[in-house]
Parts: C-alpha cells; sequence; structure tokens
C-alpha cells in the first residue's frame, strides 16, 4: 500500500549540520563534512520570554520547522503537524526526578508544563497562532519513522499538506548512561500530496535492512550520527533529498516495521 | 468518514477492573475517588488509585517492562478478556495487519522517580535495576502491549497530555483507511507518579476537596489512574459500538490554560460533527473533559454552548475515576460505549451548588434513554483538543 507524497520543504539541524540550506551541500558530498557538536540557535519565533523558559527539544523543533516552512511557502496557521521525539525534553526531566528526590519535592510549575511530550507542538501553535490539529508520537528509536507513517497518512487522508519534526536531545547523566544519545538532531518535512515538489513513494516493509548514510570519506562517522540519534535514522533520506538522482532508501523502525521510501529524480 | 467498528473494549479504574464495575459504578453513583496517600505521596488530596496493581507479575520473558504502568496495562489486557479477542483479531488479519496506537502522559517514570533516591553515593548512577527503554520511555507502553499481545504491526504512543488516548482513535482510524492496518489496539494507560502528583499541586490545579465539576465552589481536579483498550477493525460482525467521527485541533493559545473561550475546544467538536456528517442535534449526550478546575470547566463549557446550544444533556465522569490524564480519553470513550450499550447517561457526581455561569445541560442524576450518539471531549497542555463521537450503529436514525 504506496502512499504518494511530495516534499515542499526541509529543515536540519544537527553535528557539523547547522541547517538545510548549507547541510544539503555536505549530505550530498559526505567528505566535506566535519562532525562538530550541534549547535542549537534560539528560534526568533519564540518572544522572549519563551525562548528562556523553553528547552533545547523546543527550540531545535522549531528552527527546523521554520526552515521547512520557508522553504514550502505555506501558511503556517492553517498547516497540521505531527511531532515526533523519542527523549522529550531530557534536562528538564532530569530536574524534575532530582526535585522529587529530595524531601520537599518542590516543582517548578514551568518545569512541570514544559515536561509534556507535546511541548514543542504546544509552542509552536502558540507562535504560530494555529488552531491546527497536531499530535507528538513517540517509538523510541523508530520515532523518526513513526512520524513520517503517520504524516504521510494524514496528508493522504486530507490531501492538504502536513508538517513533521522530529527531535532527539541527549540526556543529562545519570540518565545518559541508561540511554544515550549522542548529540541533538532535529529534521522537518513540509509534505504534501503527490504533485509539486520532490516526489516520494512511501510504503512499510516488513524484512528490509535499514539503510545506512552513504559515506566517500574514509571515517563512516555519518552513520555513527544515524545511530546515535533516534531522529538522526532520517540521515539517508535526506541524504537522498540532498541529491538529484532518483534513490530508495530504508529508514529504520520497529523490528519489522521499516519504511521503504523511494525518492524521485529531482 | 467512513465509521469504524469497535470491536470490543474494556477500562480500568478506580472503580474497578472491567465493564461490569465501571457500569455498576456509573449507574449508581458511587465514585472511585478516596482520600489516600500513593507510594511515598503524603498529600492528602482524594485520589482514584487502581486496586491490585502491585500484584500484577507480567510474563518472564517480559521482565524488563516490569512497572506500575505497564502492570496497569496488564490488568486493562485481562480485563473482560480483551486479550484474547486481540488474538482472535490477529489471527483473522495476520499479526503485521493488526496496529498499536496507545495514549500516555507519563509512562513508566515511576520508576526513574524511585530510582533517583537509589543512586550511586559516590558516582551518581542509578541502579542497575532501572530499565529505561522497557519502562520510563514514553514507547514503553505500546512496546509492552505489541510484546505481550504478539502483535507485530505499526505501533506508536501518541503523547499530548490529557487528549493523548482520544487522539489514538483517529490514528488508528486513518491507518485502516490507508490500508497499513485491519485492526489496532488503542486506548490509554497512565499511572500515579511523583510528577503528576506534585507538578500538579505546583500549579494549584488539585482539590483539596474531592473535584466537583460543573460546581460553582469548584477547586481543581482530583488525579486518578487507568488503562482502557478498545479493539477497532475494518469490518465487524458484532461491533460493540462505532467510531462516527473524530476532530482534534490545537489551541494555540498558552501552555497550561484553556482559550478563554474554548475556541480551540469548538472547533474540534465540530471537526468531529463533520467528519461524521452530523448535525448538533443527532449527538444525545456528550461527556465533557470537565476536569473541575475553575477556568477549564468555564471554558469548555462556552465551547459546548456554541456548538450544541444550552439542550444537549451533558457530564464529567471525573468524579467517579478522577482525572486519569494521558488514559482520560480511553476511559472516556469506554464510558461512551457503555452508555450507548446500556441506554443510560451517568450523572456527574460532587455538584453541591451548580454554577450559574455555566449554562450547559450538566446532569446531577443519571437519565435512562436509548442512546444514538455519545460525544466525548478530551482537552490537554500544549492546547491539545480531541473530540470523538461515538455510535449505537454505523448509521444515524434520523
Amino acid at each position: 500500500m504506496s502512499i504518494h507524497l511530495s516534499v515542499l520543504g526541509i529543515g536540519m539541524l544537527g553535528p557539523g549540520l547547522a541547517d538545510w540550506a548549507g547541510g544539503h551541500v555536505l549530505l550530498r558530498e559526505p567528505s566535506t563534512w566535519l562532525h562538530a557538536a550541534t549547535v542549537v540557535p534560539a528560534p526568533n519565533r519564540l518572544p522572549p520570554t519563551e525562548r528562556r523558559r523553553a528547552g533545547a527539544v523546543v527550540k531545535a523543533s522549531i528552527v527546523v520547522a521554520d526552515q521547512a516552512l520557508a522553504a514550502s511557502g505555506v501558511d503556517a496557521a492553517a498547516l497540521p503537524t505531527v511531532f515526533t521525539s523519542s527523549t522529550g525534553d531530557p534536562a528538564n526531566c532530569h530536574i524534575l526526578c532530582e526535585a522529587l528526590a529530595t524531601p520537599g519535592r518542590l516543582v517548578s510549575p514551568t518545569r512541570f508544563t514544559n515536561s509534556v511530550h507535546n511541548a514543542p507542538a504546544g509552542y509552536w501553535h502558540i507562535a504560530a497562532q494555529s488552531r491546527a490539529p497536531s499530535t507528538s508520537l513517540a517509538a523510541f528509536d523508530a520515532s523518526f519513522a513513526a512520524g513520517l507513517l503517520e504524516a504521510a497518512v494524514q496528508c493522504a487522508a486530507t490531501g492538504a499538506p502536513v508538517l513533521l519534526v522530529a527531535c532527539d536531545v541527549p540526556y543529562p547523566e545519570p540518565l545518559h548512561a541508561v540511554r544515550p544519545v549522542a548529540d541533538v538532531f532535529a529534521v522537518a518535512l513540509v509534505l504534501g500530496p503527490a504533485g509539486a515538489g520532490r516526489q516520494l513513494q512511501v510504503d512499510v516493509t516488513l524484512d528490509a535492512q535499514a539503510t545506512a548514510c552513504t559515506t566517500t570519506g574514509t571515517t563512516d562517522a555519518l552513520e555513527d550520527v544515524r545511530q546515535g540519534i533516534p531522529a538522526a535514522r532520517a540521515l539517508p533520506l535526506l541524504q537522498a533529498l540532498a541529491g538529484v538522482a532518483a534513490a530508495e532508501v530504508v529508514v529504520e523502525g520497529l523490528s519489522g516495521q521499516s519504511l521503504r521510501v523511494g525518492v524521485a529524480a529531482a | 468518514m467512513k465509521p469504524l467498528a469497535v470491536s470490543d473494549f474494556t477500562v480500568v479504574s478506580a472503580l474497578g477492573h472491567g465493564r461490569a464495575p465501571t457500569l455498576a459504578a456509573l449507574q449508581s453513583g458511587r465514585t472511585g475517588l478516596a482520600r489516600q496517600d500513593f507510594e511515598t505521596a503524603t498529600l492528602g488530596s482524594w485520589l482514584g488509585v487502581v486496586t491490585g496493581v502491585d500484584e500484577v507479575q507480567l510474563a518472564p520473558e517480559l521482565a524488563a517492562h516490569d512497572c506500575r504502568n505497564n502492570r496497569l496495562a496488564e490488568l486493562g489486557l485481562r480485563a473482560d478478556g480483551f486479550d484474547q479477542r486481540v488474538r482472535e483479531a490477529a489471527q483473522r488479519w495476520g499479526v503485521s495487519r493488526v496496529g498499536v496506537f496507545l495514549g500516555t502522559s507519563t509512562s513508566g517514570i515511576l520508576q526513574t522517580e524511585i530510582a533517583y533516591r537509589h543512586r550511586d553515593a559516590s558516582t551518581g548512577a542509578l541502579p542497575a535495576w532501572l530499565h529505561y527503554a522497557t519502562t520510563h520511555n514514553s514507547y514503553s507502553v505500546a512496546g509492552y502491549v505489541r510484546a505481550a499481545l504478539g502483535l507485530q504491526g505499526p505501533a506508536h504512543v501518541v503523547s499530548t497530555a490529557c487528549s493523548s488516548s482520544a487522539k489514538v482513535f483517529a490514528a488508528a482510524q486513518r491507518m485502516i483507511d490507508a490500508g497499513l492496518v485491519d485492526a489496532a489496539v488503542v486506548g490509554g494507560v497512565d499511572s500515579l507518579c511523583m510528577t503528576t502528583l506534585y507538578g500538579f499541586k505546583s500549579l494549584e490545579l488539585v482539590s483539596d476537596d474531592i473535584c466537583r465539576p460543573w460546581d460553582a465552589h469548584r477547586a481543581g481536579l482530583s488525579l486518578g489512574e487507568a488503562a482502557a483498550f478498545a479493539l477497532v477493525e475494518r469490518d465487524s460482525p458484532g461491533a460493540a459500538a462505532w467510531l462516527l467521527g473524530t476532530g482534534e485541533t490545537s489551541d494555540g493559545h498558552h501552555m497550561s490554560s484553556p482559550h478563554p473561550e474554548g475556541a480551540g475546544a469548538a472547533a474540534a467538536m465540530r471537526a468531529a460533527l463533520a467528519a461524521a456528517g452530523l448535525q448538533p442535534g443527532d449527538i444525545d449526550h456528550l461527556n465533557l473533559h470537565g476536569t473541575g478546575t475553575p477556568g477549564n470547566d468555564a471554558a469548555e463549557d462556552k465551547a459546548v454552548v456554541a456548538v450544541f446550544g444550552t439542550t444537549l444533556p451533558c457530564s464529567s465522569t471525573k468524579g467517579y475515576t478522577g482525572h486519569t490524564l494521558g488514559a482520560a480519553g480511553g476511559v472516556e470513550a469506554a464510558i461512551a460505549m457503555l452508555a450507548l450499550q446500556n441506554g443510560f447517561m451517568p450523572a456527574g457526581l460532587n455538584v453541591q451548588t451548580p454554577d450559574p455561569a455555566l449554562h450547559t445541560l450538566y446532569l446531577q442524576q443519571p437519565r435512562e434513554q436509548r442512546l444514538r450518539t455519545v460525544a466525548s471531549n478530551s482537552f490537554g497542555f500544549g492546547g491539545s483538543n480531541a473530540s470523538l463521537i461515538f455510535g449505537a450503529s454505523a448509521g444515524v436514525a434520523r
């Protein structure tokens, strides 16, 4: 059961990848990519008070969403959204757990409010003044695939564009030891029905090996990024989109539920 | 949308395990809430605690999933033979054609909260018994249910705070409509934990008294925990009920307060009616989100009046179960289907002085009446709104 889509806009933020405009050139020619810790900029869309309160998962999600939105030319206020994350806001989680382990158990109301998994979606829709539908998903290491499938299905159901945002952020210690996430990675895709834009074909595939990142240098560090951050499971698809040739990639999903994504030539 | 068959459903809450005790409590006006402590939390507030969770033993091969949330999920799967009903559906459709889409807000985070009390004094490390992936992580409850039932279809958790397990019905409907699955286990599981107990307290949203939705002196919510499951199928020879419409919107207003006029909530109800192809007058009863906080009830009242006027019989069932957060949408979907099957509308509990500022027709006594349709509202932090419409049959007679 194939779902046919088009890609209307792309946003990206990750190690050595500041945005899609510059980053897609590096993905196309991975020997030119240099590993550097992800720098999460403050999103202009958020008012200053919220910029201070928001965690890295909120900031990175909104930064990539704005990149994709600008490229798509779609009106943010009318755009349904699918946010997906394995980790949520790890620093916030750690501070809450620390506070709850003290005798007083004094919890910051702002931290509690920000602990909801849909915090990035909430901040986005407030900033975009959008009452459009929104969902927030989690599927551990398969979170990107789950979000891509949900966004594809929504787009097929409504025939209208959908904004997909995937983002994961490392936990501080001691949680990092039990859930190591290498760095911040965020990706956004504005997906529309088949027509204008780069064409995609999405299928669920029962038994397929996930596509690894293509590398041309002597290092497989980009593949380490893919395996080290759940949201970076999107990298092979982003590499295909960075190129101009037709390609087919398998995006890692749950066991037996990976996604085969055909990318048409640009 | 095409009506979706709900083949079976069950619910485990402070009212009891399964449909029968839930129905009896709703018909007799018995609350499951009690002033009690939970774990090490001695807050003195009213809580809806599920009995028997501590005694649940997971299958040995699923031991890494062991935590309160997954034990509660297991209780839900066993209730009313729901797990057996799913296995029959999996035989019919194939294990890869049955999805698992569940809502939760805090998953098994209680496990990590306890682990933080037992960090290594010198290194700060968490104890070795903490299995993060299969307990704390948001996905873990869907992973547990998928493994426990032997399913291999698409799966995810929806975590949009208190609308989570209403929204999974919409996700499953779309997946079935797209042909990706033929059936799905939907619902929600949320268990009590320190994060929510102390978090809602910090926001001053917890009532010292029992929660009193729609009361003039309502002073906040009472927290609860629950597991609720439904099996939806592409077709079903003997459907328990039908999902007729779903509506999802965002408030785009504030992270923890609803839009004061209930604009996003009203839009969700209108979207559900449009999806069902129904008019407001086709709805026979509405299960309100009705948490009992002053602001939430006031905003929802405005939204309901804007969509349905003042003659639709409504009630909140939070006074029975407490606010079960990420499980609330699933719990109230189950209550909506019990109402359809048994021809009654539950009364809203604990109203002493009806709030003259609220204008919906709020039921203080149960009403016995054959019902064609029941709607259910679920709204959450982050401005996430969902409204569902269930029917006794696939078509609504006018």
